[in-house]
């Protein structure tokens, strides 16, 4: 098999991976009643993940991020919860504002 | 039926689909755009083609498990533990779209279009149709995650090409704000969106508990987060009912 092929291979097998999450939160959901207290737990569980993965994210980034310092990317994420509350929840503004302060900070600490 | 109020609905199912499509052209479809460019650009500098840029983002459709993939491929793992390691970084998926689908019920919807539905929701789509979808019809709630969804799916595409493509001409300081929008975009509707005890509690709990538990645990620590998290959140949340408050 030639290197694109498994590359493609790879790829399928991870979207059986993903999609197969995707499937059984449809077949559970299937079982569930739209009033079941289950529900309640379930909806805590998704946003407790996705808290957990965003403070992942920001204290313990992958990639480019790994290289940043944690006081920028700390200034970054304080100045856009400021400016999306200060400016009446704009949430453009809040994260244009908050990459901005991150780039900034990043590129002060290199030059000095 | 009986539900007291119904704000905010559109005309019909068809016009809540295009509603949908419009609200993501808007932050959602810039910073997932963004970090699609950013994908595109990790594949091309794995050495894949911009086939597998394309194929990866059309069928996974879940950004942190494609950038897994790419990363322990890049490395040369093996078959079965890219497969292990996709798997945990996607598993967040189910409770997601398992808190969802109750929720796009209406009389007569086969079964298959949840099954559909689901392929286009990741974490800015759920995030954007948990928000929305209460304030409408039922008719109307599938269609326009629907919309929403599909046309942020398309768009990554487009974002993908065009990171691929762009990989070596983005500048350093201009690729890492691109990759921070994320994360600040998340927190904002997050923390914008907390509407009772419970959820913000979750969400506490889950932003304390989840770097901690990655630095035991990077394959189960996102998991255990969620169950304890949440579990957490739940029995507290209960225990004081009525204290939501709007907003």
């Amino acid at each position: 098999m030639g290197d694109a092929a498994y590359g493609y291979l790879i790829l399928a097998i991870a979207a059986i991976c993903t999609y197969g999450w995707r499937a059984l939160g449809v077949a559970l959901a299937g079982r569930i009643g739209p009033n079941s207290p289950w529900l309640d737990w379930v909806g805590c569980v998704a946003y407790a993940l996705l808290a957990g993965l965003i403070a992942r994210m920001l204290l313990l980034p992958a990639g480019p991020l790994m290289e940043t310092a944690t006081v920028s990317r700390a200034v970054g994420i304080g100045l856009a919860v400021a400016v999306y509350f200060g400016l009446r929840r704009n949430i453009l503004a809040g994260v244009l504002t908050g990459a901005g302060a991150l780039t900034l900070a990043e590129s002060l600490s290199l030059s000095s | 039926m009986g539900s007291a109020k119904k704000p905010d609905g559109f005309r019909s199912p068809r016009r809540a689909a295009i509603g949908g499509a419009r609200e993501s052209l808007g932050t959602p479809a810039l910073v997932l755009s963004a970090s699609f460019v950013g994908f595109g650009s990790l594949v091309r500098g794995s050495g894949l083609d911009v086939g597998h840029a394309l194929f990866s983002t059309a069928t996974a459709w879940a950004l942190p498990g494609q950038i897994a993939t790419i990363e322990l491929a890049t490395a040369g793992a093996t078959l079965l533990a890219i497969s292990v390691a996709t798997a945990l970084s996607n598993a967040r998926l189910t409770p997601m779209i398992l808190a969802l689908i109750p929720q796009l019920r209406s009389p007569g919807r086969g079964r298959w279009q949840f099954y559909l539905v689901a392929h286009v929701v990741a974490i800015t789509s759920w995030l954007h149709a948990t928000r929305r979808v209460p304030d409408l019809p039922v008719d109307q709630r599938l269609p326009f995650v629907a919309g929403f969804g599909t046309t942020l799916w398309l768009l990554t595409l487009v974002a993908t090409a065009v990171g691929y493509v762009s990989a070596a001409q983005v500048p350093g300081w201009l690729s890492l704000g691109l990759v921070f929008l994320t994360p600040v975009y998340f927190t904002l509707v997050l923390i914008g969106d907390v509407k009772d005890r419970a959820r913000a509690l979750s969400l506490l709990f889950g932003a304390c508990l989840g770097p901690l538990f990655h630095l035991v645990s990077t394959e189960w620590g996102l998991l255990l987060t969620g169950l304890v998290g949440g579990t957490a959140a739940y029995a507290l949340g209960r225990s004081k009912p009525g204290t939501s408050s709007h907003g």
